[in-house]
Formats: C-alpha cells, structure tokens, sequence
C-alpha cells in the first residue's frame, strides 16, 4: 500500500474514533505533540496507556472478587484509570471510569461490577482500534525512514 | 548580569504516573524547557539537595550545586509524600524557597486549589495539562530571577540594605512575606526613578 493510501487510513480511523466519542480533543493535543523530534510519542504514550489500564482492570477484578471490598484500594485504582485515560484522551474509558468512581463512593459493589464490565468493555474497544493505529504507525515512520535513506 | 529571556530554564516535573511524567517531559521540552523527571516528591527533594529532614541544603551554596532548577511543576496526588507535602517542604526550606512551584490535578477542588496558593504554589494546572498552560510557566520563573537581581544589586549598594528571607521554620507567614516583597519592590521603583542607570 503507498504511504499517502496508508496515512488515509490513519486518518479515517481516528476520525472516526472522534466521531464515536472514543477519542476526545486531549488526544488532538498529543498529537500535535509528535513531531520530526520525537516521531513516535503518540505511539509510545498509546503502549504505556495499554499497559497501565490492563494492569489495573487486573488488580481491580482482584480486588472486587474479594468478600469483603477495600473501596478504599478500589477508589485508589479508578483514580488512577479515569487520570490515564483523561490523558490519553480515551473518552469513553474515562466516562465509564467517573460512574465506577461514584458506585465506590457508595460502597456499591453489584454496581461496582457492573461498573468495571463496562470500563473493560470500552477499554477493549478502544485498545483493538489502537492496535490498529499502531501498525499502520509502524507502516507509515517505516516509509519515512526508508525515503531518509 | 541581565536574565537572557530566550536561556534554557530547568523544570523539575514530579509525578507518580509514568504516563503522565511522559506527557509532561514532551510538553516542557516542546516548549524549550530542559527537564528532569522523577517519580516521588522524595527524589525530587533528592535532586533538589535536600533530604527529607532537613530545611537547607548541605554546605555547598545554591550557586554550587550541580543541578540548577528554576521551576518545579508537581502532581498533587501522588502516594506517600503528596505535591502539598513537597510544596512545604520546599517553600519552607531558606536554600529553595525562592523556586517557584506549580501544582498538577486532575480534580478540581476549591479547597485543595486554595491550600496549595496559600502554601505558596505559583498556579494550578489542571490534569490533563496543555501545551498552552506552559506559557504561563516561563513568567513566574523570570519574576523570581528578576528579584533575585534585585537582592544583589541591593547587597551590593552602600546605601540601602534589606535583609529578605531570614530563618524562617514556619515563622514567617504568607501575609508578612507579602509585605516584604512590597516594601522591596517600593524601594527598587524608588531608586529607579532616582536614577536612569540599572536598567534591565
């Protein structure tokens, strides 16, 4: 596929992550934020966001599994998720967060689960859609470093 | 001896989320900060010359240390020692209480916002940060260089002589400090307008 068809697709997805509330304007500022200085930031900041959520939503399911819930830890963790995702720009995950946030205030565990089912289920969504977007990242500085050579 | 507006500041960014360190390092850098990153306030205290229980640095004066830093710009929540405990600690120490301090937080408490001032906290950012909210970093450290100055040039002289920043530990509330500063700032406009030489 030539690079212009490549970055087309790049575009169409992230628009379209814009448009389904995915992404929010904070990713926009990220994206900006990459340039010839540091070309693969967007990329980098994507991973560490993955790799963060994954490790709470693990540590959260633990948690929750518990008889009796330290909301206290449980709190700390969401806390921790909504400010990763408010970051990344990850709109949806960061919504889903703020409702787990209030069935933990309330010491709420049935909707604490069904809060972090639906933190997981818009986080998967947005991490396969990452996925994505990093391997056509990858395609596309691939390109670039070619026509450098 | 003039502040060069375009040098290199140093800003030193504390913040327990390795996300949230790289955002902000791109962030400083993007906008021709040098900066260093650490995770805890205790290894900000660290790299500031501090330790923990100690209000000035060791024997080396500040003009020696290796690490200069003009702005510290720090998450409010963090574990163990909080951005408030870190602002403290540095606003209550004589050897850096002149660095200015900005405070990060994804939540928007009044309370919080206001403790954080009062303690001496330049500004609140709040999360997630924006590449706009770093123009307003390079102000607060200039206006701390500039009164720096002002303290040589009236060490300096003969005639006026101010002693600013004495052994504080708490004694020293916001308020007098406050009060202070005017009275400096009131003596330096009345020898500038007594004389056209000094002029920055």
């Amino acid at each position: 596929m030539s690079l212009m068809a490549l970055r087309e697709r790049l575009n169409v997805l992230v628009n379209s992550m814009f448009l389904e509330g995915l992404l929010d304007q904070q990713f926009r500022q990220l994206q900006m934020l990459q340039d010839a200085s540091s070309p693969g930031f967007v990329a980098e900041v994507i991973t560490l966001f993955c790799e963060d959520s994954e490790r709470m939503l693990t540590e959260l399911t633990k948690l929750l599994d518990q008889a009796v819930v330290d909301y206290q830890k449980v709190d700390a963790y969401v806390h921790q998720l909504k400010g990763s995702s408010s970051s990344v720009g990850a709109q949806n995950v960061k919504l889903a967060c703020i409702q787990f946030k209030q069935f933990c205030e309330e010491n709420n565990k049935e909707g604490c689960l069904s809060a972090l089912n639906m933190v997981k289920h818009q986080y998967y969504s947005l991490r396969s859609k990452f996925d994505t977007m990093l391997q056509l990242e990858q395609r596309i500085q691939a390109y670039d470093s070619e026509q450098q050579n | 001896m003039a502040v060069d507006a375009e040098a290199q500041f140093h800003v030193l960014a504390v913040d327990d989320s390795l996300m949230d360190r790289k955002l902000i390092e791109r962030l400083l850098k993007t906008s021709s900060f040098q900066v260093t990153t650490v995770d805890s306030g205790s290894k900000a205290l660290e790299v500031l010359g501090l330790k923990e229980d100690q209000t000035s640095t060791s024997a080396l004066s500040p003009e020696h240390n290796e690490i200069e830093v003009n702005l510290v710009i720090t998450d409010y929540c963090m574990p163990g020692m909080t951005g408030y405990d870190l602002l403290k600690k540095i606003k209550e120490s004589s050897s850096l209480k002149d660095i200015p301090v900005v405070i990060m937080s994804s939540e928007n408490v009044p309370s919080r916002i206001n403790r954080c001032l009062e303690e001496g906290a330049e500004e609140f950012f709040l999360k997630p940060v924006q590449l706009s909210d770093m123009r307003r970093l390079r102000p607060h450290i200039l206006k701390g260089k500039y009164k720096e100055q002002q303290l040589h040039q009236e060490e300096n002289s003969n005639t006026n002589h101010i002693i600013v920043g004495s052994s504080n530990n708490n004694t020293m509330s916001n308020k007098r400090k406050a009060m202070d500063e005017e009275v400096l700032s009131e003596r330096t406009r009345l020898r500038f307008s007594s004389s056209s030489l000094n002029v920055i």
